[in-house]
């Protein structure tokens, strides 16, 4: 049943309601609550582990299981996990596991681009509100077709990076020896078609690897690989419908949509795999600037991470053309129940003192902890109050008269923050400079407009903050 | 090796995939069969977990032909629809302008080309500021430089060179905190505007709910029956006010509300006393890339499919300012030489961030920057055509 049917009491009715709170919860119904927020496991049911139970297990498993399979490429720590995805829209539940991306290279690259590319892969990292947005795979394609080329790009890929890898070549024979070199760290083989599936399925068998499903553009012909390896013994199997630009956006977009519709909608049980985009397909006619290839990887890519594809492989390793991607992924893939707001109030940085400086922001969650982490990092003592703007951004709530001279004179006198303080300072938003006359006005405090982005803030207090107590 | 289990699929691999988390079940013995296939799994891939050290193991197998299958395309009756509205109007319509331009009417979601093809187009209109101190990012103001201090000169660039379909004023001298500048001020610069293009004109307040009703009221009476879009209702405005000022003199309005679907909702109710459902348009808010683009997508999502469930009071075009992306710092921000050049950096953010809400079901756009502008319209234009592609191209071995 689509997980946003599934209520509690189904699965109530399935545990063995003794209430023995091993789980840690306090009965039966409350483990069933979070079993179908998917906040606890099965397994954490010790006594429906008992052989007496196993048709309930079963039963359990069969509501509670994501429509779309989770698929793990590579091993141990360095594993990813694609698909597992239980919804159509994310705000029927949340989408779980972000779509992974995985950087092209192929074995008639020169050494130089090569390496320079998998280092991009591995040590692309950007710190976004305490996380790290990093990438995720390496892609290795047979552009040769020549076995022993291949064996030697993917030999030296593996060398190079603990990442998953993504083995891509359609000739048997050649991703039997790329097999040879790395078919050990459950690469996910790319791919299975019409003609050759027989002899991907014996090597993804034998190597016990996921595979690739591919079928661009026949959705029949690809469930029929699919349907065809899942009864050969394949088990792990990722679906490739297809990416192309241009022309084929339309088309390509609708498919990915019909898949996941159909697994999650109408529980199809074929369908219900990881689904792979490859916007590198927007690389197949070169345009003069090589720049606009990217731009148009870039789009094609946004539009196949907010259109339910699992992973993607993507040729660019432009900083400006793969950040704008790590961050929509984040974003779609955030739990959309998380509340926009934080709590306001005051929070307090480091160890300040009665002279440290006190600035303002609003109770945006997404503006909170960028000021927060921005604050963080730097290392800086200092009180930051949060003023209620119903959830919205600085520069959307002064426009918006949710935060105006009056609400922050109340928050200043409600959250006592002349107490905390021998100096009367306050540094506002950039974005709310147009208040600061206002402010100064109704509550006394001199005011300080900060800078338009928080980023700036430590150069602004480096630069401006001298405190007078006698002000 | 003896047959424990005769299942036929797909029901064999799921039990076995639930019975694996039971250590009493004897996983080494189970064999399964097929009509034309017979095949020994590893304890390990019955497992479906990888060992961690995974051997090549030999596999016997019998000879199996393509199965074949049919994918069913999910077809679905929506009760509900969003309505039209209809954007500026020609001299046959009582306005001014070449063209009057159609949104909304959708009957499935965004860019279901399998179910249904949108009935219109979305548009994408940009941004005209009428204060030359607006404080834009550097890779925007580079393409307006000239004409920042001219407003109708700013529109004639967008009409004429990046082939803008429509243009939004903003004013912002009306603002009391910045040149409180009269309400016939900005009657003449939109009458200016009026005469330098002719395509649908938007109007953007200053976020003052008194000043901008008084700046619409002078605007609506000097354009009456141009349906021009008013930019924006809010629930903190006098509604019924600006409700009948939009009705009488012929326009449209952005009923705008802060992602929140029942403040949309509401504000929508309260519109409905006094204005047809066929003249409101909804923005329920764009956030940046990276800084609320979520919350902004799932709430215009939500708003979306309650329409085409039957929700009444959602069922309206959905507007983006989509040119807050460049809220984000990441969008304008000088950023070490890997994440070079912002002059691509920024235009791909807002790009980004208004086909993420594309997506989603927004009808209209307000938009900045004209590579975005450029790459979003090419992206609809492809959407619209819902073509398959005639041959499908080998990404594998691409010789890049």
């Amino acid at each position: 049943m689509p997980a946003k049917e599934l209520s509690p009491i189904q699965i109530y009715q399935l545990l063995p309601g003794t209430n023995c709170k091993e789980c840690g919860e306090t009965n039966c119904m409350a483990f069933a609550a979070k079993l179908v927020n998917r906040e606890a496991t099965l397994q954490e049911c010790t006594p429906l582990l008992d052989p007496k139970y196993t048709d309930n297990y079963n039963k359990l498993w069969a509501l509670l299981k994501p429509a779309v399979k989770a698929v793990e490429v590579g091993l141990g720590d360095n594993a990813i996990t694609l698909g597992g995805e239980y919804v159509l829209y994310r705000h029927e539940f949340t989408y779980v596991n972000p779509t992974a991306i995985a950087i092209d290279v192929s074995d008639e690259m020169p050494d130089e681009e090569f390496e320079a590319r998998i280092k991009v892969a591995d040590g692309f990292e950007y710190l976004y509100i305490g996380m790290k947005l990093t990438l995720d795979m390496v892609a290795i394609r047979s552009s040769s077709n020549d076995p022993a080329k291949f064996e030697a790009a993917v030999r030296k890929a593996a060398g190079l990076t603990e990442k998953p890898l993504v083995l891509c070549a359609l000739d048997p024979s050649v991703m039997e020896q790329g097999l040879a070199a790395v078919g050990d760290r459950r690469p996910l083989i790319y791919a299975a078609t019409k003609d050759n599936w027989k002899e991907m399925a014996d090597l993804a068998l034998m190597y016990n690897c996921p595979l690739v499903a591919s079928a661009p553009f026949d959705l029949n012909a690809l469930k029929s690989i699919a349907m065809t390896l899942s009864e050969y013994g394949v088990k792990d199997i990722v679906l490739d419908p297809g990416t192309q630009w241009e022309d084929g956006v339309a088309a390509t977009l609708d498919n990915f949509t019909i898949l996941r519709w159909n697994s999650i909608n109408e529980e199809e049980e074929y369908l219900g795999f990881p689904l792979m985009g490859a916007p590198i397909a927007a690389w197949a006619e070169k345009a003069e600037d090589p720049l606009i290839n990217e731009w148009n990887e870039a789009v094609l890519s946004a539009a196949l991470i907010t259109r339910y594809s699992d992973i993607i492989v993507v040729h660019s390793v432009s900083g400006w053309a793969l950040l704008p991607l790590v961050f929509l992924r984040q974003n779609l893939y955030t739990d959309p129940r998380k509340p926009v707001s934080v709590e306001a109030g005051v929070s307090t940085y480091g160890e300040p003192d009665e002279m440290s400086p006190v600035l303002l922001t609003t109770n945006f969650a997404l503006t909170f902890y960028t000021v927060a982490s921005d604050i963080e990092s730097a290392k800086l003592d200092c009180y930051l109050v949060v003023v209620d703007s119903e959830g919205m951004s600085v520069e959307s709530a002064v426009a918006g008269r949710k935060v105006t001279a009056e609400s922050i004179a109340e928050a200043l006198e409600e959250y006592k923050v002349g107490d905390l303080v021998k100096h009367r300072h306050l540094v506002i938003p950039g974005r709310s400079a147009r208040l600061s006359g206002e402010i100064q006005e109704l509550t006394g405090w001199k005011i300080s407009v900060g800078p338009m982005d928080s980023s700036g803030i430590a150069k602004y207090l480096e630069e401006k903050w001298v405190p007078n107590p006698e002000d | 090796m003896t047959e424990k289990k005769k299942e036929t699929f797909p029901i064999s691999f799921h039990l076995l995939e639930a019975l694996a988390k039971f250590q009493e079940i004897e996983l080494e013995d189970v064999e399964l069969t097929f009509d034309e296939l017979e095949l020994r799994l590893s304890p390990g891939m019955v497992m479906g977990a990888p060992p961690s050290i995974p051997k090549p193991v030999a596999v016997k197998v019998k000879s199996l032909s393509l199965i074949d299958a049919e994918v069913g395309i999910p077809i679905q009756d929506y009760p509900g629809s969003v309505v039209e509205v209809r954007l500026g109007a020609t001299k046959a319509e009582g306005g001014t302008r070449g063209r009057s331009i159609v949104i909304g009417g959708e009957t499935a979601p965004a860019f279901y080309n399998f179910q249904v093809t949108l009935p219109h187009k979305p548009v994408i209109a940009m941004d005209v500021f009428d204060w030359p101190k607006v404080p834009l990012p550097k890779a925007v103001k580079m393409h307006f430089r000239e004409v920042l201090e001219q407003p109708a000169e700013w529109a004639r660039l967008c009409v004429e060179k990046f082939d803008a379909e429509m243009i939004n004023v903003h004013f912002l001298t009306i603002d009391p905190l910045i040149e409180d500048a009269p309400p016939s001020a900005a009657v003449k610069i939109v009458d200016e505007v009026l005469q330098a293009v002719d395509v649908p004109l938007a109007i953007g307040g200053c976020g003052d709910p008194q000043k901008d009703l008084d700046v619409f009221t002078a605007i609506a009476e000097a354009t009456a029956g141009e349906r021009l879009l008013f930019g924006s209702v809010t629930l903190d405005m006098k509604i019924e006010e600006t409700a009948r000022i939009i009705k009488e003199h012929g326009h449209t309005v952005i009923a705008f509300t802060s992602m929140d679907v029942n403040k949309a909702r509401e504000l929508n109710r309260k519109l409905y006393d006094f204005l047809p459902k066929e003249d409101i348009i909804m923005d329920t808010t764009t956030a940046a890339l990276g800084y609320g683009l979520d919350y902004a997508f799932t709430v215009m999502e939500r708003c979306r499919l309650a329409a085409l469930k039957g929700d009444p009071e959602l069922n309206h075009p959905i507007s983006s300012g989509s040119t807050n992306a460049w809220a984000a710092r990441e969008a304008w921000m000088k950023m070490g030489p890997e994440w070079s050049p912002r002059e691509l950096r920024g235009p791909i953010w807002e790009t980004v961030t208004a086909q993420t809400l594309l997506l989603a079901g927004v009808d209209y756009f307000m938009m900045m920057h004209p590579a975005s502008v450029k790459a979003v319209r090419t992206m609809i234009d492809s959407l619209m055509s819902g073509k398959k592609p005639s041959e499908t191209s080998d990404w594998v071995s691409l010789k890049l």
